[in-house]
């Protein structure tokens, strides 16, 4: 990962500088190629924002940089290739995508897997996977954005955890632990921010129409396409919330599994 | 050298656009090389700041170096006999002046606030309220001396090196940066000024003023009521002054002074200035701004003369610290244009008759008298100027940005120009128009000569010439 560090094409044109009158505020998305991440980089694209598109999927991130170029009609994204497990190449990716967008005011870091285990299969080799991609991945970014935003008293940290930590369930240990570690690192990140200026916005989606769990799930209980995924989140984005659920029902039901007691969890199927 | 880890969050002077840079501090030219060269190695882009008093992002580089020119500030020669002085240019105009005044000397043009440095004013071209009659700062600099990102040292004066001399003054600082700056001070007989205050009723009185009375003084300056309309727009004061010729004055060495020239921190001897900002906060809105110009306006009905410091009159800005902050949290824009004695009273009816009709009047308007000059980037013209603040906020910002585009529609098409220390929503196309295509490739020649790796990058650089 040597060159990770740098636009694949040196001469892609840098976005335009923000204004006074024409902010123009500026994002990275990590994790840009993928379901939600994509149809997320869309929305913000299509929102004003200028992006940096972080994934290891350089393909399906050139093509997704093109296309919310050519639908802008000037230079609005900019791609790295990074894979969120080599840590110790965060800054230096950092440093790059500010230089050549001129600054940072939010960042999203969507950059997940999941494992669906058999009842019986403990694997710890995946559940690893998970944890350094869901949990470790984000605090190796976010570790090194907190600082940034802490400094400058503003911008936003949005991170894409999941329904899935709100508990621990028979279904999938290793990925509930890696989004609950998730959920409870942005809890603490936005009680040491939230006095800065800086908002923190934990999304907690429940189902979305996304390859990995078209393939894997049968029953998508209020599943949502990656598009209303992207505009709920905007909209949480907007209003500066502090938690949302995507789509919205699920607030309400991990309200109740949450308060459902072990004694009955622990002998549930799901 | 070591860049700091961390970025620092820095502004424009209105509080209105911020972006991170690496800060770095150099004391010699030759950590000024250092960072270029770092620069070069880590694809980062570099710009010079000097006191921050752009309203604009010609101080800004997001994500890059910027260097803060402040640590290289020393007058190191100063001939009270010739009335040459050389500085580094991070030395401001308010060392300058308290430098040579004592000696009976003045800067030959200054701006509105003492608190920019020569670096700046050179990069900027910076004029005063004699533009008329002594040009811009630039007109006055002997010779200065500068570090080009390819590492070499250039000596320039009108003489030598007089394609970089006419290009690096005015060049918003992306051809090199200057390392020692020396300037033609003005002799004066007295640290005072006489001064005419006179009422204008409407923009034709106002600009006629400005016209007829700028050949009977050395200074002339309109302040312009941008709220009021019908048969009174474009109305304000005018205030004219002359230096005093020797003799005037009976006892010069007390009036030039530096204790007898500073503007007096405390109101009526007990307020602190520091404070003030506060209590101008609510009045910073139409209604508010309306009630303070009338009440200007009217104040300013008995014409009269008086004599005032030289420091009163020019340092303005400086009269309320921290002024720009009653702007509130969206902080403020500058816009300027200078437009042609010809077509500026027709301009600047639409221009303001636009902004009330918008509901967006500008809080603050100030009016000069001008002249063309040699420099390459210039924004002068033989005609006026006006100056006119504007309050931004999150719900203004999308119609406010419209609104200027109009304008610039109107003064292009007027002949006017725009200025790079103040103008922070100008348009590339913009500025190709204003500039021309022949001004631009020039510079951009000049640019490649200078800069071949691109190094000196501004934000502005990147919005008007990118």
């Amino acid at each position: 990962m040597s060159d990770s560090s740098k636009p694949f094409d040196q001469t892609q044109p840098r976005p335009a500088p923000a204004t006074p009158l024409n902010p123009r505020r500026r994002g990275i998305v990590v994790g840009a190629s993928g379901g939600i991440g994509a149809a997320l980089s869309r929305k913000l694209a299509r929102e004003g924002l200028t992006l940096a598109l972080i994934d290891r999927n350089k393909n399906a991130l050139q093509s997704l940089c093109d296309e919310i170029n050519r639908a802008a009609g000037e230079p609005r994204a900019l791609v790295y290739e990074h894979d969120v497990t080599q840590y110790d190449s965060v800054p230096d990716i950092l440093r790059r995508a500010i230089a050549d967008l001129g600054g940072l005011d939010t960042f999203v870091y969507i950059a997940g897997v999941i494992h669906f285990p058999a009842m019986d299969e403990f694997n710890f080799s995946e559940d690893h996977k998970m944890v350094e991609v869901n949990l470790l991945g984000a605090m190796a970014w976010m570790s090194a954005i907190a600082p940034l935003f802490q400094n400058a008293k503003s911008g936003q940290i949005v991170g894409i955890s999941s329904v899935a930590g709100d508990r621990g369930r028979v279904g999938n240990p290793g990925y509930n632990a890696s989004k609950a570690g998730l959920t409870n690192y942005l809890e603490a990140l936005r009680n040491r921010l939230t006095r800065h200026g800086v908002n923190v916005l934990t999304v907690k989606p429940g189902f979305v129409k996304t390859t990995a769990t078209l393939k894997n799930v049968k029953n998508l209980m209020f599943a949502v396409e990656p598009d209303i995924a992207a505009d709920l989140i905007w909209d949480g984005m907007k209003k500066r919330k502090q938690t949302i659920y995507v789509a919205g029902i699920w607030k309400w039901i991990m309200l109740v599994i949450r308060h459902i007691p072990s004694v009955i969890f622990r002998r549930l199927s799901f | 050298m070591n860049i700091t880890k961390n970025f620092t969050q820095l502004e424009n002077f209105g509080h209105s656009l911020s972006a991170p840079a690496y800060l770095v501090q150099p004391n010699t030219t030759e950590e000024i090389y250092e960072v270029f060269q770092l620069a070069k190695k880590k694809g980062l882009t570099v710009t010079a700041r000097g006191a921050g008093r752009s309203y604009n992002d010609v101080a800004l580089t997001g994500g890059g170096i910027v260097l803060d020119m402040r640590g290289m500030n020393t007058i190191t020669d100063w001939d009270n006999f010739t009335g040459l002085i050389t500085a580094q240019p991070g030395t401001t105009l308010e060392q300058l002046w308290q430098k040579v005044e004592p000696d009976g000397w003045w800067p030959p043009v200054v701006s509105g606030t003492m608190k920019t440095t020569l670096g700046g004013c050179l990069s900027a071209n910076i004029h005063g309220k004699n533009n008329f009659k002594m040009g811009t700062i630039g007109e006055h600099v002997v010779e200065f001396t500068a570090i080009l990102p390819t590492g070499a040292e250039v000596i320039c004066s009108p003489k030598k090196n007089a394609d970089l001399f006419y290009s690096m003054i005015s060049g918003l600082g992306m051809l090199g940066i200057f390392t020692s700056i020396t300037l033609q001070m003005k002799r004066i007989h007295s640290g005072l000024l006489t001064v005419d205050a006179l009422p204008v009723h409407n923009l034709h009185e106002h600009l006629s003023a400005l016209l007829g009375g700028a050949p009977n003084n050395d200074y002339i300056v309109g302040w312009l009521d941008c709220i009021a309309g019908g048969k009174s727009l474009g109305r304000g004061q005018i205030h004219a002054a002359r230096y005093l010729h020797e003799g005037e004055d009976s006892n010069p060495q007390e009036t030039m002074k530096v204790s007898n020239q500073i503007l007096p921190p405390r109101i009526f001897g007990v307020f602190p200035k520091s404070l003030l900002h506060y209590f101008m906060a609510p009045f910073t809105n139409n209604l508010g701004t309306w009630g303070v110009n009338t009440a200007k306006y009217i104040a300013s009905l008995r014409k009269h003369t008086f004599r005032q410091s030289h420091a009163a009159f020019h340092f303005l800005l400086d009269y309320v610290p921290d002024w720009e902050l009653i702007y509130g949290r969206g902080g403020l824009i500058q816009y300027q244009s200078f437009v042609p004695k010809e077509t500026a009273e027709a301009a600047w009816t639409e221009v303001l008759k636009l902004a009330q009709k918008n509901k967006l009047p500008s809080y603050l308007g100030v009016t000069k008298r001008h002249r063309p000059d040699k420099f390459l980037l210039t924004h002068a013209v033989d005609g006026f100027s006006l100056a006119m603040d504007f309050k931004v906020t999150n719900n203004n910002r999308v119609k406010l940005h419209g609104m200027l585009q109009e304008f610039d529609r109107i003064v292009l098409q007027a002949g006017g120009k725009f200025y790079f220390a103040k103008n922070s929503e100008t348009t590339a196309a913009t500025a190709q128009s204003f500039y021309g295509n022949e001004t631009i490739a020039k510079f951009k020649k000049l640019k490649k000569r200078c800069d071949p790796n691109g190094l000196l990058e501004s934000d502005l650089y990147r919005r008007i010439f990118g």
